[in-house]
């Protein structure tokens, strides 16, 4: 069913625009995550050292808006190699806080405003190594096909683990996926 | 209390339901007194209809439009659905428009865990919204020495502006402009701390089913509104019921 050479699912999790927030409610599962690691390998996510994303992957959880060409370019490789793409938490389904910036007009003018005109960087806008910006940050779902929506800022541990339970019985069972709409406002609920 | 005829009762169904309607009375009306609920924003009790966010339609049978349950009076043997797929799919496209019109981010409101639009998405199940968002920025109006006014939070259902007008006899605010580009003003569109005719009584804050409206110094999730403030207001007006509310939530 799986990629992987034991029959764990691959599970995945990415960080594009957003705080970090989501993978540390996703930490705050605490001792379920002995259980999780039972049913799935993590094959890629800030919480390993693995560079390229994977192919073959069975979950993706993506946290984060798409603020930059690192991350369109990512969205688009993790779509590529998904099963199921899950847009994790508010920044992914709404562009949340990361979002707050496309009112303020222009990547070019923003840098400008906030380094060039900064008293203390001397004029310096970051402009090499670090990924441009794009010209307006957008939802994961304007840019790639979305399975699932885990919205929250952060959603709870409870909301997440739920989630996952749900997501990788079906998985494991080859069934569709569930619907995670209708279980009352405690596992859906923007901010 | 003033002595009233009883009035006469209808036969309607709703939802299958078989019941007993009060002639007159409003779809609306009757599904909460028969608990079927039915979603609402811009109706409050207390106030007057003003049938704008259109969350409330409803189907009834032999009747091509939707009808609104809070401004349409039931009818004898008045066949009404009020959650069909269809209704569903309807409300959830209203609310995510909502959401695209403004500027909502939840994590940044004040009204966040006390906010009508953010219950009403999770209630009918929206989990992300379809349509391009706009990012508004009409900007705060924080002039008001007691409160704040965020317009990208306002969705224009005009609570505001009915209790004011009708309660507190004020009149401060009006819906200006039309269609996208309406915006709420206060009076002839000063800053809000300019209007001369605001009482400073807190009303509109009150019953703002957003972050539109607040007291200012909240900070993120601090707002707690009471529209319910009107209907209380209004029983002891209109019925001479000064019941104490917090009696009445006092356990005997």
């Amino acid at each position: 069913m799986s990629g992987s050479t034991d029959d764990k699912l691959r599970l995945a999790t990415v960080w594009l625009g957003g705080c970090s927030g989501c993978h540390m409610s996703f930490l705050d599962l605490d001792e379920k995550l002995f259980g999780l690691a039972e049913r799935v390998d993590v094959v890629f996510g800030p919480l390993t050292d693995v560079k390229v994303f994977p192919e073959d992957v069975d979950l993706t959880l993506v946290e984060g808006a798409v603020a930059n060409e690192d991350n369109l370019e990512l969205a688009h490789q993790l779509r590529a190699n998904s099963r199921v793409v899950v847009s994790f938490g508010d920044c992914a389904v709404t562009g949340n806080v990361t979002s707050l910036r496309n009112r303020l007009g222009e990547p070019d003018e923003l840098l400008q405003r906030v380094y060039g005109d900064a008293p203390d960087l001397a004029g310096q806008v970051p402009r090499s190594v670090v990924p441009a910006l794009l010209p307006t940050v957008q939802p994961l779902h304007e840019v790639i096909p979305i399975d699932v929506y885990l919205p929250g800022c952060p959603p709870s541990a409870e909301r997440i683990g739920r989630a996952l339970e749900l997501l990788l019985d079906a998985l494991e069972a080859g069934e569709g996926l569930p619907d995670l709409t209708g279980r009352g406002p405690d596992d859906l609920r923007f901010g | 209390m003033s002595p009233r005829e009883p009035r006469a009762t209808v036969p309607v169904t709703i939802d299958g339901q078989e019941v007993d309607a009060v002639e007159g009375e409003t779809i609306l009306s009757l599904a909460r007194r028969v608990g079927v609920p039915i979603p609402t924003l811009c109706y409050l009790d207390g106030l007057s209809v003003h049938g704008g966010c259109r969350l409330c339609s409803v189907e009834v049978d032999g009747d091509p439009r939707l009808r609104l349950a809070c401004a349409t009076p039931v009818w004898q043997d008045m066949d009404i659905r009020t959650s069909t797929w269809d209704l569903q799919e309807h409300r959830r496209r209203i609310i995510e428009l909502l959401f695209a019109e403004g500027n909502h981010i939840c994590a940044t409101c004040v009204s966040s865990g006390a906010c009508e639009l953010q219950d009403l998405a999770a209630t009918n199940r929206v989990d992300h919204i379809h349509y391009e968002l706009s990012y508004a920025d009409e900007g705060v109006d924080a002039s008001h020495p007691k409160y704040v006014l965020d317009r990208d939070r306002c969705v224009k259902c005009t609570r505001c502006v009915r209790v004011c007008a009708e309660v507190e006899g004020a009149s401060v605010w009006e819906i200006a402009e039309r269609g996208g580009g309406s915006r709420l003003v206060a009076e002839m569109d000063v800053p809000w701390g300019e209007a001369s005719s605001c009482t400073w009584c807190g009303k509109c804050v009150l019953v703002c089913p957003t972050g539109a409206l607040s007291f200012k110094g909240r900070g993120v999730g601090e707002m707690r509104h009471d529209a319910e403030v009107v209907a209380f207001l209004s029983r002891a007006r209109n019925e001479g019921e000064w019941v104490n509310r917090t009696d009445e939530e006092v356990p005997s």
